[in-house]
């Protein structure tokens, strides 16, 4: 199916770039940087907040439809942190984000500085004994001296997988959420355009893997009069998988619900009604567990109408995490389609 | 043959009517909106001002006689009732669900529902006949992702009709039972609700000199979220949150619940401002309203908790109505603590004067 | 010693009154002023006019306990925790209750008594009661009720090698460290905050930070140190006697780096020995106050206490003193860390 507005080739080969990109929660200097370069030409006003959010703000063309509008897409991937070396140089650590053992042995990891490590086990005598404190990363080091040349105690590190392609599929690390801002910076390209009447905010958040904080501030600065989160989701089709309603290939997945937000139901509407409307396939979405950078959004100050869209995916928070372009083409096209048009009426 | 009528048999309490016409209605949490325009249309009359915020608070303002600034009191209530929402149609027609608050998988095996999709469609959550399991499976709760709901239509048009997304509510009518009780779903909390509008009904003939906020709020039971917007936007100088508590009965730990019938219980704590807890106790001996004292250690659990730290802080405290089988479709409670209950908030929300906040925060020379 | 007197007053999560009483008795003098907000956070200022940053730097007032819930007909009291202890820390322990002290005692049933395998469980709480001596509820009503709050009987007292022990370390350090750095002047607002209801979900901290509204805060605390037999080197968190313990993340916060490498380079240049807080489970005010209005930058730095969370903690006098030098080198390195704040944010 053709996309309606997005370049699909474009987007790609942004995702390709922003998933490579390190960037764990706290630490999302290296992508914040990539999307600076690439929203800079696209907006009108760029800030960086103090909790390291990317704020790129187009002015709208203003009228009496016109709305403040906050997007948002965070930066930061799941990663690991070291907290202990030991005196034969292996490292000790704990999660940032959440991460559990079975996912990380053998797995490598990549430091910001490129030092690469791979992460062993204990011996264990029953697999149930696997847990974080039984695991370490071996970056190579022979001692305690020669690891702390290369990492200290809060270095963090990530999964080291690149993004590969398999027909209209993608597969790698950091798939959460760099699709998504990848769709955010597509949505600005087309945004300039179609000139519409409100003010957009697009926020590429920091720390939403560990409690959904940076949009929490980002939206106590902005204001916005309504928000949508663009991250991805767990989807229910692979063999024996989760009984969840979303699939890959089944357009963007309207977010009903999931622990962090029940979405405000006219914005769960427009997304459904425009959609329909313009053909753009969609499914709809409820998450039993799991939250979105919407949750934090929708509780700011007096209450923020709010919604999410989200990316179909597999294996989430593994390397191998895997989405649809059909998918991402069609997120970026039912935000394009729904920020031309008004919005409806919400109580202040 | 009995010479008198059983006691259910007698004449209604008066305040089953309005705690009927605001249980029947469907308000789970996030789809609250009926509920909302119901409170609104019983405030009415005692109120100069109603709004709906952006997550579907009903704030409804009863100004004072006071000299401005007056004193701010909200009074806040939680509508929302805990529900299902739908996530998937299956084969045959059959809805999988998830659960929308804290729903016990024992209490909804076999329950009778209500899917509000193009209209409210009767069903029932049904599970593996006994005859078909095992005795270890009979003595295992069945998880809710276990658990289905039939309402009887072909898959064709379930599946058109009852998107993923569509809420859940439990059918149960409102039943009065012996003396004053009365058994039914949502109870908690549209009790509060009901004792809310009582109090305001009462307010509404009587003198007094602070502003008073009546605040239905939405999404308690997901994580006391309305409060938290609506206390932002009404920034009170003084906030008593409303909710159900843990009605004594057999098992359950004594220090822990509080007992039927012997009115609305007034909390303690960490959560509770120790002057605004003193003024509830001393409004209920001035009145004789039958009152107990609840020893609250630590999170309270109710819309009080998250009232307390907006913006810079508010003192707050909790009034309780005990509550037996708590989420359930069968919660308990007494028409005597709801009328008390109102009776409490009225007297109160009539004796705050400009003085009463000075010097619960102040400045030390 | 101001830390003898602040560890023995009682000041459980909610009841934080007197704490906060013997604090601006201390710092009255050394500030500008001082007030009591609605939840009991006692704000104090020196320097509000001055040029920025606005620096807040907090220390929780209240300390794990216990709360009375019901007075059984036997005179014996039920109690529920306040804050996070460990069940198996309370059996066998002297507390004091209420406003009065009056002092208790949880059992625990005589050895001799139990059956088979019962000396191998843990008892949980709800198991557990408090024996104040009365024989019937009467009695016990006469001095006792429920909402009232008990405490451990721990007296301070000083042992080893330089060491003290006590209760509520955690964080009554924090609060005497916060006394005595109030002393200093600088040359930005500083505002010193003794906040409540830490232990119970850093609430105080949340509506202190929206009130003072900071640039940088700066978050004092007692932790973890497990360097007793029987825990694997990574998962000691600290070491006594190794100097002020650095947070780089725990599970409300991950510290912002400028303020963390200012630390370090304090530290350093001072020649203070310091260390990294090691694990990053539990939180601090850091994690509320960090995400206050549109954010604040924020660090934690915290002596080490062993056994903390249980009714007797040991501390270093010398940890206790280079944490106070630390901050002390730190605060006057702030206006360069609030520069570099700033680039970042470019």
């Amino acid at each position: 199916m053709p996309a309606l507005y997005a370049d699909v080739d474009r987007v790609e080969q942004l995702i390709r770039q922003l998933a490579a990109a390190y960037g764990p929660s706290g630490h999302e200097e290296p992508v914040r940087a990539l999307l600076s370069a690439h929203v800079a030409p696209l907006a009108d006003e760029i800030t960086v907040d103090r909790l390291g959010n990317l704020i790129a703000r187009i002015r709208g063309q203003g009228g009496p439809q016109a709305r403040r509008v906050m997007l948002a897409a965070h930066m930061d991937e799941i990663g690991l942190i070291v907290t202990h070396i030991d005196d034969k140089g292996f490292l000790r650590f704990a999660p940032v984000g959440g991460l559990g053992p079975a996912t990380l042995l053998g797995q490598r990891v990549v430091f910001a500085d490129g030092t690469v490590g791979v992460i062993g086990a204990e011996k264990l005598e029953d697999v149930k004994d696997l847990k974080m404190e039984r695991l370490f990363i071996d970056i190579g080091a022979g001692s305690r001296a020669a690891a702390a040349q290369r990492v200290q105690v809060g270095s963090m590190a990530v999964f080291a997988q690149e993004v590969a392609g398999s027909g209209s599929r993608l597969t790698g690390k950091a798939l959460d959420d760099r699709s998504g801002c990848a769709v955010l910076v597509e949505v600005m390209h087309h945004l300039r355009a179609a000139a519409p009447p409100h003010e957009v905010y697009c926020v590429f958040s920091v720390q939403e893997e560990v409690g959904l904080r940076g949009a929490r501030t980002a939206a106590y600065a902005i204001a916005p009069d309504m928000a949508l989160a663009v991250d991805v989701t767990p989807s229910g089709d692979t063999p024996q998988g989760e009984k969840l309603n979303v699939a890959l290939g089944g357009g963007t997945a309207i977010k009903v619900k999931d622990r962090s937000l029940i979405s405000h139901p006219k914005v769960r509407q427009l997304l459904v009604d425009t959609a329909a409307e313009a053909g753009i396939p969609y499914q709809m979405e409820v998450l039993p567990y799991g939250g979105t950078d919407a949750g934090a959004i929708h509780l700011t100050k007096s209450g923020v109408p709010a919604g999410a869209l989200s990316i179909p995916a597999r294996y989430l928070h593994t390397p191998g995490e895997m989405v649809d372009l059909g998918d991402v083409a069609a997120t970026v096209d039912l935000l394009v389609a729904v920020l031309k048009g008004p919005l409806p009426e919400m109580p202040a | 043959m009995p010479t008198e009528p059983a006691r259910g048999a007698g004449p209604q309490h008066p305040l089953v009517p309005l705690l009927q016409a605001l249980t029947e209605l469907p308000g789970p949490s996030g789809r609250e909106h009926a509920v909302g325009r119901r409170v609104a249309d019983l405030l009415a009359p005692y109120v100069t001002d109603i709004r709906h915020d952006a997550l579907g608070n009903c704030i409804a303002l009863k100004q004072g006689a006071g000299p401005e600034p007056r004193p701010r009191l909200m009074l806040a209530a939680h509508m929302d009732e805990i529900g299902l929402i739908v996530t998937r149609v299956e084969e045959g027609g059959f809805l999988r669900f998830a659960p929308v608050g804290g729903v016990d998988a024992r209490a909804v095996l076999g329950q009778e529902v209500r899917v509000h999709a193009d209209a409210p469609l009767p069903g029932y959550v049904g599970a593996k006949p006994p005859h078909l399991l095992t005795s270890q499976e009979r003595d295992r709760t069945i998880p809710l992702e276990d658990l289905f709901i039939d309402v009887g239509l072909p898959e064709e048009a379930a599946r058109r009709r009852i998107p993923p997304g569509t809420f859940v509510t439990v059918h149960q009518p409102l039943t009065p039972l012996l003396g004053t009780r009365v058994a039914g779903k949502a109870l908690d909390n549209r009790a509060s609700v009901a004792a809310l509008i009582e109090a305001m009904r009462l307010l509404a003939r009587w003198h007094h000199e602070a502003d008073v906020y009546a605040v239905a709020t939405v999404q308690e039971e997901v994580g006391l979220r309305g409060a938290m917007v609506s206390t932002y936007r009404v920034v009170p100088d003084m906030a008593i949150a409303v909710d159900v508590g843990f009605g004594a009965a057999p098992g359950l730990p004594e220090d822990q619940v509080l007992a039927m019938g012997q009115g609305p219980a007034i909390g303690l704590g960490a959560n509770i401002h120790p002057r605004l807890h003193g003024m509830l106790v001393r409004t209920a001996q001035q009145h004789n309203i039958p009152h107990q004292i609840e020893p609250l250690p630590g999170s309270t659990g109710t819309d009080a908790w998250a009232m307390q730290v907006v913006q810079s802080g508010v003192p707050t405290a909790l009034v309780s109505i005990p509550a037996r089988y708590l989420h359930t479709s069968v919660e308990v409670v007494d028409l005597e603590d709801v009328r008390h209950t109102a009776r409490l908030l009225a007297h109160l929300a009539a004796s705050v004067t400009a003085a009463d906040p000075e010097g619960w925060r102040y400045d030390l020379a | 010693m101001i830390l003898r007197e602040l560890s023995e007053l009682p000041g459980v999560s909610g009841d934080e009154h007197r704490v906060r009483a013997r604090l601006w008795e201390a710092v009255r003098d050394r500030v500008d002023g001082g007030r009591v907000d609605a939840l009991g956070n006692l704000i104090t200022w020196k320097g509000a006019d001055r040029p920025g940053p606005k620096v807040m730097i907090a220390a929780h007032m209240d300390e794990i306990g216990l709360m009375i819930t019901r007075i059984d007909k036997d005179g014996l009291l039920r109690f529920r925790k306040v804050g996070g202890i460990d069940d198996r820390v309370l059996a066998a322990k002297a507390v004091r209750v209420g406003p009065d002290g009056i002092p208790g005692v949880i059992g625990l049933k005589p050895i001799h008594l139990l059956k088979d395998n019962e000396a191998k469980k843990a008892v949980s709480h709800e198991e557990l009661y408090i024996d104040i001596g009365a024989a019937s509820k009467e009695e016990a009503e006469r001095v006792v009720r429920p909402g009232m709050y008990a405490t451990f009987a721990t007296a301070f007292g000083e042992l080893g090698d330089g060491l003290v022990k006590g209760k509520a370390f955690d964080d009554r350090a924090g609060c005497a460290l916060l006394v005595e750095l109030l002393a200093l002047d600088f040359p930005f607002p500083v505002y010193g905050v003794f906040t409540v209801q830490e232990e119970i979900g850093l609430r105080g901290a949340r509506v202190a930070a929206y009130d003072v509204a900071p640039g940088l805060a700066l978050v004092l605390e007692g932790t973890t140190c497990a360097d007793t037999p029987g825990t694997d080197p990574h998962g000691q968190s600290t070491l006594l006697g190794h100097g002020p313990a650095i947070t780089v993340m725990d599970a409300t916060h991950i510290p912002a780096r400028p303020l963390v490498d200012g630390l370090v380079a304090a530290a350093e240049s001072a020649g203070i020995p310091w260390q990294w807080k090691r694990t990053t489970f539990g939180g601090t005010d850091a994690g509320s106050i960090h995400l206050t209005r549109a954010g604040v930058p924020a660090a934690t730095v915290s002596v080490p206490c062993r056994y903390i969370h249980s009714p007797c903690a040991f501390m270093s006098l010398r940890d206790f003193e280079n944490t106070r030098r630390l901050v002390a080198a730190f605060l006057e390195d702030v206006p360069r860390v609030a520069e570099r704040l700033a680039q970042g944010s470019a």
